[in-house]
């Protein structure tokens, strides 16, 4: 436990000095401010929406941008270390391999997690209060946008991961990690709407819902634009509940699990791979 | 305690495209300072990485502290200092920063980084960061957290490289040092050099193989290699005439080159200063380090190709 502390601390350290966690929630903060005040300056008007709207826009937000950060924030913790040959150097130290990956997972997901709330919280605050507060249950479903992000976040810090002890050279692990950045927010979608669209739309109800829970960019923004009435009122999904066969409990148990196995798988692999 | 520090048994690694170790057995004692010399590729740092737990024989059997290194836990690794071939660190770190965040890993109080920087001479450098050092400076470093916690067993794999010959003598007498502490140090080395010279024990090793184990004056006696001896005269054609039954390896316009089993260096220098006028000059060359390495290095390759 220790030792995860000291190698959590160090990738903090390490991401608060190359003012990577500066500019994430820098990035972060400037888009959902952008997102709440002047979403609706095309039609004419500048000003904050309910917080309500801010999730719905957020959530779309955070299925493109957090993915990314997060991959391009991990996907050289194995690969990189061992190109620079420091990998070699610390397995001699008492770190084992499961310590070291599980240690930069924890920093890891503690900077995400920081520039996410830095950003989001922020943005979230201003339109809370500027609009003279917001009723509770749109601060749960932003709470719940916060929480889930990085949820969101560690899936994909999981996945670089399964790269990064897949590979040998850092840019097969860049390339590998763009593509699966491709995979889950573009790719993905697209061919299930292709499916949509070959089968007519006569795809099984029953089966289409469980086809979403491959992809933990979906299982988000299921959840977070369907957990709350108000929120999902503004997403267009008011007539979606009933069709989705899933509680949030479950989509939160289903995003933890797409952190949980690539991480496992990833764990093993590294155990395997001798220096 | 046992005896020995580190015991190898018919070790054999493979790797997909080469085999780098070939049935080596070796044994280290505690408490001695050995020296683990081969060419490049010879298997040196294959050997380091199984006595660390890096990496798993093919087959054999290694122990290390009375331990198995590759199912060995943390306490195991705690009593191993190890530097490895052109050490690297994280760029953008300090030499501090380096030090300590290497010790809080190895559960070592802060205070002896301190005392380890001042040691190797970067108490001046040592909020820096590490990208502005010089290969020597990293070396240094690299020395430094290898004697963090006051390990039982050193491993120094290439540790001379890079540094300049004031910088190589500090950094001997801070081994030779830690010798007298009853530490075992094992290094390897593809040169032969001063401090492989004051080493308790040298293993040759050779295409994966072991191709002689022993003290360094051992390995002298059993090598008999011969001295070698330069005579510069006017007319080497009737100096060779005087010279029946001394092997004569090269003549050249104005000088023979001899070479002489030790026993009989006396009785041929006489033998030549008797000569007179002959003789201009002699210059008399004992076997060095380097023909003892070479010599083993060879007698290898020669057997491998007769068989």
């Amino acid at each position: 436990m220790k030792t995860i502390t000291i190698i959590a601390i160090k990738e903090i350290r390490d991401a608060l000095r190359n003012r990577w966690v500066v500019s994430a929630t820098l990035l972060l903060a400037a888009l959902a401010f952008g997102l709440a005040f002047l979403g609706s300056a095309p039609a004419g008007a500048v000003g904050a929406k309910p917080l309500a709207v801010i999730v719905v826009s957020l959530a779309s937000l955070t299925i493109f941008l957090l993915p990314l950060i997060a991959l391009m924030l991990a996907y050289d913790a194995l690969v990189g270390e061992a190109e620079r040959g420091t990998l070699l150097l610390l397995l001699t130290y008492p770190v084992s391999k499961g310590q070291l990956l599980l240690g930069k997972f924890v920093g890891h997901l503690a900077v995400l997690a920081l520039a996410t709330w830095l950003g989001y919280g922020a943005a979230g605050l201003a339109v809370g209060w500027s609009g003279g507060g917001a009723d509770p249950q749109s601060w749960r479903a932003f709470a719940l946008l916060l929480g889930s992000s990085v949820l969101l976040g560690a899936a994909f810090i999981a996945m670089a991961y399964l790269v990064s002890s897949l590979v040998r050279e850092r840019g097969a692990a860049a390339g590998l990690a763009i593509g699966i950045w491709l995979l889950f927010v573009v790719l993905y979608d697209m061919g299930l709407l292709g499916l949509l669209v070959a089968t007519r739309g006569q795809i099984h109800e029953q089966i289409f819902p469980w086809l979403l829970l491959g992809n933990p960019a979906d299982i988000f923004r299921l959840l977070n634009l369907t957990a709350f009435d108000n929120v999902r009122s503004f997403a267009g999904l008011a007539g979606l509940s009933g069709q989705i066969p899933f509680t949030s409990l479950q989509l939160v148990f289903a995003l933890l699990l797409w952190i949980i196995v690539p991480l496992s798988l990833a764990t093993m692999l590294f155990r395997r791979r001798e220096p | 305690m046992s005896d020995f520090s580190c015991v190898v048994e018919q070790v054999v690694k493979r790797y997909p495209r080469h085999c780098a170790l070939d049935g080596v057995t070796l044994s280290v004692p505690s408490g001695a300072c050995v020296a683990l010399l081969g060419h490049n590729g010879a298997g040196k740092t294959t050997l380091m990485k199984l006595l660390l737990g890096l990496t798993r024989p093919s087959s054999g059997r290694v122990r290390v502290l009375a331990e198995d290194p590759a199912a060995a836990g943390a306490g195991f690794r705690r009593q191993i200092g190890f530097l490895p071939e052109s050490v690297t660190f994280y760029d953008e770190m300090t030499g501090q920063d380096t030090l300590a965040y290497l010790a809080r890993l190895k559960g070592v109080d802060r205070q002896q980084c301190v005392a380890l920087l001042a040691q190797v001479g970067l108490t001046e450098a040592a909020d820096r960061r590490v990208k502005t050092y010089s290969k020597g400076m990293r070396q240094r470093l690299g020395l430094a957290q290898a004697l963090l916690g006051r390990p039982r067993l050193l491993l120094l794999d290439e540790p001379t490289t890079g540094l300049d010959p004031i910088l190589r003598q500090e950094f001997y007498r801070m081994v030779l040092a830690l010798r007298g502490q009853g530490v075992t140090i094992v290094l390897s080395s593809h040169l032969l050099t001063e401090l492989e010279a004051r080493t308790d024990l040298a293993i040759i090793l050779r295409q994966g193989r072991l191709a002689a184990t022993g003290s360094l004056e051992a390995l002298r006696l059993q090598a008999d290699l011969p001295v070698r001896i330069r005579v510069s005269s006017e007319q080497p054609q009737s100096l060779s005439e005087q010279l029946a039954g001394i092997r004569i390896v090269r003549s050249e316009e104005k000088m023979l080159h001899l070479a002489v089993p030790v026993q009989e260096k006396m009785t041929v220098v006489r033998h030549l200063t008797s000569l007179g006028p002959l003789v201009n000059d002699l210059d008399i060359q004992l076997p060095t380090l380097d023909d003892l390495y070479h010599h083993f290095g060879h007698l290898q390759s020669e057997e491998s190709s007769a068989a």
